[in-house]
């Protein structure tokens, strides 16, 4: 179903995918490829298994107790289940923002420079304030909080937060950005610029996001794909998905006969 | 396709990947050592509990061992100096400790002079003569007979015997005489000397002399304090919590309850005591040294305890079954006392237990009150003066003799047994009526 | 009665057995009146329970109620007051010339009076035999004429209860109500035990005061409380300045802190942060089982083990240390607060949101990263309210001090030197003579109550923070 194109632009390629919490098998041998450059949307129900296969790329399922993965996942081709993977390189390079907004309890900018700081990305302080400012400004945070950089980061707005989360991930300078449902906790007005700041992300950054809502998935993706029961049952360009679904699944979903 | 060139472009300008990279090992290192520094946290925490138990152990297991000395004694009348008279009182009263000395004389001939004399009397217990009595009382008729009895070793024998003192002549500061040795040496030679279980223990109460002090006096005053405490705080407590929990409307009169409830639980139990000793013995005249008092004591120590866990225990019981009874008609007392109370008593006494554990094991309210009187006689009310476990370790604890660390370890152990049956039970009490709603 | 209690009297003495036979009389008549409710209920009601208001047993409640309260007030009311009765009487039948004793002397006089009564001592005097037989009489006199009080209420009881019973008496309804005012009356315990506590420290505190001004407690720098037992001295010596028992009692929990919290905090990560389920289920009730070694274990343990320890340890490195130095006491006291500070800390660490772990690992955090920046600074006001509760118990705990601090009061801050500290002199004020009218006996008093607002200060501080914390994650 996925149209013949070169490997190498493709960021992410999972083959036969498969991940059990314990007893419960919550994805069933997904083929899914990623590509570079674009906005991904994961689609389907609650439940359906797209957080989960999120979550497989930064291995943030390691944190669960009794899951297992099973199949390949690569990341410019390289295996991210290889034991060889150190999971602190990975995350750095495959940058994710949440559901709900989780700035630390910190300021704003020890927020953004949490990430630098660890990874040890800054010679010096000035380096270090040109990540931070660099980030809130490709963000769209900067004019708003550049008087405040001392502030928590918990006093800002829901959608400001959400954007301070955005910042706080690409300061890392990551390739890829997951993004699970990140407009979900805010209001409209929030998630228009949300969504505005993903398409502008797209020109230097792989995006994959989860999404709830199917106009959103339509406004902001390039590719789209429909999971069900643990199962993908169809990607394609999201025009295509959503005009012309060749799975009557997908077409029961998007239809709103189901969700 | 062009934008994945880019990606690639943009990196090794900004080569952010080999930055994280170099410093991994560094990183990866740290987390180790902090992984292993609070392993050895949790590992020095326990091994300060192996130590303080090995401790216990150590000292203490050779407590449930006495040694005993077998000697032929002659019930002479004369010796006795009770003459022709055969009466309970002339019995009670007759000089055993001369028959045992006579005994001893008797066995060892050649010992001559008193300074000698005395050195191998001090090899029976002073007590030893216990057995003897309860003979006569219970036969009259065997005045003049001889027995071949074990009588109870004197605590620095016991002690020699179980190698805490040195068994070599002329060692210094010896308890011992290099005489007594010898003598014990013989006699141990002709397995006149064995160490058998040590009954004094759980029978007697408290004595000066170590070979004879016994826990069974603290172990009752234990158990009366214990009833009285459990009699008055758990209805208290049950009470309390179900008011708070299922009756009592959120206003400024059930706070103020709340917080005193959380404040008391916090008070250190020496404050307890002192209020004992102000209200309970000073204001109401209640005997001093009794279990009724400490028990009291104890019970308020103890209230916040039940109360805070009977609270927990029914706000666990789901609305669902309140409304369930509620809509069949029943009154809201019926719904507790039919439903909720008991799907709420597994925990409930579950926190009693508890409670009653950290009763027993409490000291230092009772010394407030006068239970650290040294009391011989096994308390036959709780109105009588009494030790209880606890004091009697702090009391023992103080006492010089080399034989009383190893009675105190003793003590400890069963205390300990006490409060590991209690602490069971109520892990065995959750797990069997843990509900999951 | 008497007769049967002296059947039993080898075993059981006398006093306390007839209590126990009056309660069993008591309970059976009470059995007995439910049971006569029950089926009166029944009767009144032809048979047929429809025709209540309140079921059969309501009836048999309310029966038993109204036979056993008023008994039981009855009963309750003579053991509160046999004390003061029996001795405004005994004392008055004395002998003039006895009974013009100074009153501490009559005191000691009547206790002994008492002992020969009740204990079977041997009396000293023909005086002393003639009052205990009095005081025996009375007793006992008093004790059938209550319990023939108490008895005959219960009947009457019955009888009037049985007579109220109809079908349509809201029986359940008034148990129900007695039922509500026991409940309500329970939970005013607390406040009871809060106001004894209160009232009893300040009572006599107030009296101490009067023998020593407030501001030598406070602010005196020596303590020396045993030179006041002289008689013609009183009030005139002994030195009252608390600061060195303050400031001992700082010392040694400081230490205690020093060793509790490193390890319980180290403990507590690793528990909730690193350790396998299977790990931490054996682990964490070991740990706990800390907290429940009872504290007279830990002194003796401090006093046996841990302090000849210290002093060898001490002497390997040539200092001098006390044998009953402060660093042995701490140090065991520190890992008897261990699992307070582990447990409490478990708590709050765990409470931290799943969601800022996630933060921090999503950006490629290790998890000692995201522990030591993310999980630590946001519980940091959970712990510090735990570590606060541990200090405020650390400060109240007493038998490790008094078995294994010292007595002498030093104002030092050198942990190889004793101190003491304000509960072990609590206790020892406290064990031996009491003297309620020489300040010796009076300060242990105001030395609870500087313990008590202390503590609860402390314990107070450390809620609000605990609780504004957990506000703030719910």
């Amino acid at each position: 179903m996925n149209k013949i194109v070169p490997q190498n632009s493709f960021k992410i390629i999972a083959r036969a995918l498969s991940v059990h919490y314990g007893e419960k098998q919550a994805l069933h041998q997904v083929d899914l490829d990623i590509r570079a450059g674009e906005v991904t949307a994961l689609i389907g129900p609650s439940g359906c298994g797209k957080s989960t296969f999120l979550r497989c790329i930064n291995r943030m399922n390691d944190l669960v107790d009794g899951a297992r993965v099973s199949g390949s996942l690569t990341l410019d081709g390289q295996d991210i289940y290889d034991p060889a993977v150190d999971v602190v390189q990975l995350r750095a390079r495959v940058g994710m923002v949440f559901q709900k907004p989780n700035p630390f309890p910190k300021s704003i900018y020890d927020n953004v420079a949490y990430g630098p700081r660890i990874h040890g990305m800054a010679r010096d302080q000035a380096e270090l304030d040109a990540i931070v400012n660099g980030s809130l400004e490709k963000a769209g945070l900067w004019a708003e909080v550049k008087d405040r950089l001392a502030d928590s980061g918990t006093s800002l707005s829901g959608g400001q937060q959400q954007r301070l989360c955005i910042a706080r991930a690409i300061a890392v300078e990551p390739e890829l950005i997951l993004m699970d449902e990140p407009c979900s906790a805010l209001d409209p007005i929030a998630t228009a610029k949300v969504e505005e700041l993903i398409d502008e992300l797209r020109e230097n950054y792989t995006i994959v996001m989860v999404t709830h809502s199917m106009q959103q998935a339509a406004r902001v993706s390039q590719r789209t794909a429909f999971f069900h029961m643990g199962k993908l049952i169809e990607v394609g360009d999201t025009e295509q998905v959503f005009t012309n679904p060749r799975e009557p699944l997908t077409q029961g979903y998007i239809t709103g006969r189901f969700g | 396709m062009t934008d994945t060139a880019q990606m690639a472009a943009a990196s090794s300008a900004r080569p952010a990947v080999q930055i994280i990279a170099a410093r991994l090992k560094r990183r990866h290192a740290a987390e180790r050592r902090f992984r292993r520094t609070g392993l050895a946290a949790v590992v020095v925490s326990l091994g300060f509990l192996a130590i303080l138990l090995f401790t216990i152990l150590g000292n203490g297991l050779s407590a449930f061992s006495q040694t005993y000395v077998r000697l032929d004694v002659t019930l002479d009348a004369e010796t006795l100096g009770i003459g022709d008279q055969r009466s309970a009182d002339a019995l009670a009263s007759a000089n055993y400790q001369g028959v045992v000395k006579e005994a001893l004389y008797k066995r060892f001939p050649s010992v001559q002079g008193r300074v000698e004399k005395r050195e191998l009397a001090g090899l029976v217990s002073s007590g030893a003569d216990t057995d003897l009595r309860r003979l006569l009382a219970a036969d009259p008729g065997a005045v003049g007979t001889t027995h071949t009895l074990w009588l109870v070793a004197d605590d620095n024998v016991d002690m020699a015997m179980k190698g805490y003192i040195s068994r070599k002549p002329g060692a210094d500061g010896n308890r011992l005489s290099d005489r007594q040795l010898g003598w014990l040496a013989e006699l141990e030679a002709e397995g006149a000397v064995v160490k058998r279980f040590n009954s004094i223990l759980f029978s007697s109460g408290d004595s000066r002399e170590p070979e004879q002090a016994g826990l069974w006096g603290a172990v009752v005053g234990s158990i009366y304090s214990l009833a009285i405490t459990l009699l008055v705080s758990f209805p208290l407590g049950v009470a309390t919590a179900v008011y708070l929990e299922e009756f009592a409307p959120k206003n400024r009169w059930t706070h103020l309850i709340e917080v005193n409830i959380n404040n008391l639980a916090a008070v250190p139990s020496v404050v307890f005591g002192l209020l004992g000793l102000a209200v309970f013995l000073n204001f109401f005249g209640m005997p001093r040294s009794a279990p009724l008092v400490g028990g009291l004591v104890l019970a308020l120590i103890c209230l916040p305890t039940i109360i805070i866990a009977g609270r927990a225990a029914l706000k666990a019981v789901p609305p669902s079954i309140r409304e369930a009874a509620t809509g069949l008609g029943a009154s809201r007392l019926q719904v507790v006392t039919d439903h909720v109370l008991p799907l709420a008593m597994p925990g409930i006494l579950t926190g009693t237990i508890l409670g009653m554990a950290h009763a027993l094991g409490e000291t230092a309210p009772l010394l407030m009150i006068g239970m650290v009187a040294f009391i011989v006689d096994i308390p036959a009310s709780p109105l009588d003066p009494s030790a209880v476990l606890p004091v009697q370790v702090y009391l023992w604890a103080d006492s010089p003799e080399r034989a009383f660390v190893e009675r105190t370890s003793a003590a400890i152990i069963v205390l300990l047994v006490f409060l590991a049956v209690m602490n069971l039970g109520a892990i065995w009490l959750r797990k069997k009526f843990e509900h999951r709603w | 009665m008497a007769a049967l209690a002296r059947a039993f009297s080898p075993l059981i003495p006398t006093d306390f057995m007839q209590l126990l036979i009056l309660t069993a009389a008591l309970a059976l008549l009470v059995v007995f009146g439910y049971a006569s409710g029950q089926r009166r209920a029944l009767a009144v009601a032809g048979g047929n329970p429809r025709l209540l208001h309140s079921l059969p047993r309501y009836h048999g409640h309310f029966v038993a109620l109204w036979c056993g309260l008023p008994a039981l007030l009855v009963i309750t009311a003579w053991l509160v007051l046999e004390p003061t009765l029996l001795r405004l009487l005994v004392t008055n039948a004395l002998p003039a010339e006895m009974a013009d004793q100074p009153a501490e002397r009559l005191a000691l006089f009547y206790n002994e009076i008492r002992n020969v009564a009740r204990h079977g001592h041997a009396a000293t005097s023909d005086v002393v035999a003639d009052a205990a037989r009095h005081y025996a009489g009375l007793r006992q006199t008093m004790f059938m004429a209550v319990g023939s009080l108490a008895l005959a209420l219960a009947m009457a009881g019955v009888v009037f209860a049985r007579r109220r019973v109809s079908p349509d008496m809201r029986a359940r309804n008034r148990v129900e109500r007695v039922v509500a005012v026991f409940l309500v009356a329970s939970s005013t315990v607390a406040i009871f035990t809060t106001i004894g506590i209160v009232l009893s420290l300040l009572f006599e505190t107030l009296r101490f005061f009067q023998f020593v001004p407030v501001t030598e407690f406070l602010f005196g720098t020596s303590w020396s409380p045993q030179i006041a037992m002289r008689a013609d001295q009183v009030g005139s010596s002994g030195a009252f300045g608390a600061v060195p028992l303050f400031a001992g009692t700082l010392l040694i929990a400081g230490i205690a802190m020093v060793v509790a919290v490193p390890l319980g905090l180290l403990a507590a990560v690793y528990m909730a942060e690193y350790a396998q389920p299977r790990f931490r289920s054996v682990v964490k009730p070991l740990l706990e089982v800390l907290a429940g070694i009872p504290t007279v274990v830990y002194g003796f343990f401090a006093a046996l083990t841990v302090a000849p320890f210290v002093r060898d340890a001490g002497a390997m490195l040539g200092l001098s240390v006390a044998s009953e130095s402060a660093l042995a006491a701490g140090l065991v006291m520190g890992i008897m607060i261990i699992p307070f500070v582990s447990s409490l800390s478990d708590d709050v660490i765990t409470a931290v949101p799943r969601s800022l772990r996630e933060g921090a690992y999503g950006l490629g955090a290790t998890k000692s990263e995201t522990i030591k920046q993310v999980v630590l600074p946001a519980a940091l006001p959970g712990i510090v309210g735990s570590i606060l509760l541990a200090a405020s118990r650390a400060i109240g705990e007493t038998m490790i001090v008094v078995m294994a601090a010292g007595l002498a009061a030093n104002l030092t801050a050198n942990p190889l030197e004793a101190v003491t500290t304000v509960t072990t002199q609590i206790v020892t004020l406290l064990v031996g003579d009491q003297e309620f009218d020489s300040p010796k006996t009076l300060a242990a008093f105001a030395l609870g109550l500087a313990l008590f607002v202390i503590t609860l200060g402390l314990n107070a501080i450390a809620l609000s923070i605990v609780n504004k914390y957990r506000e703030k994650y719910d």
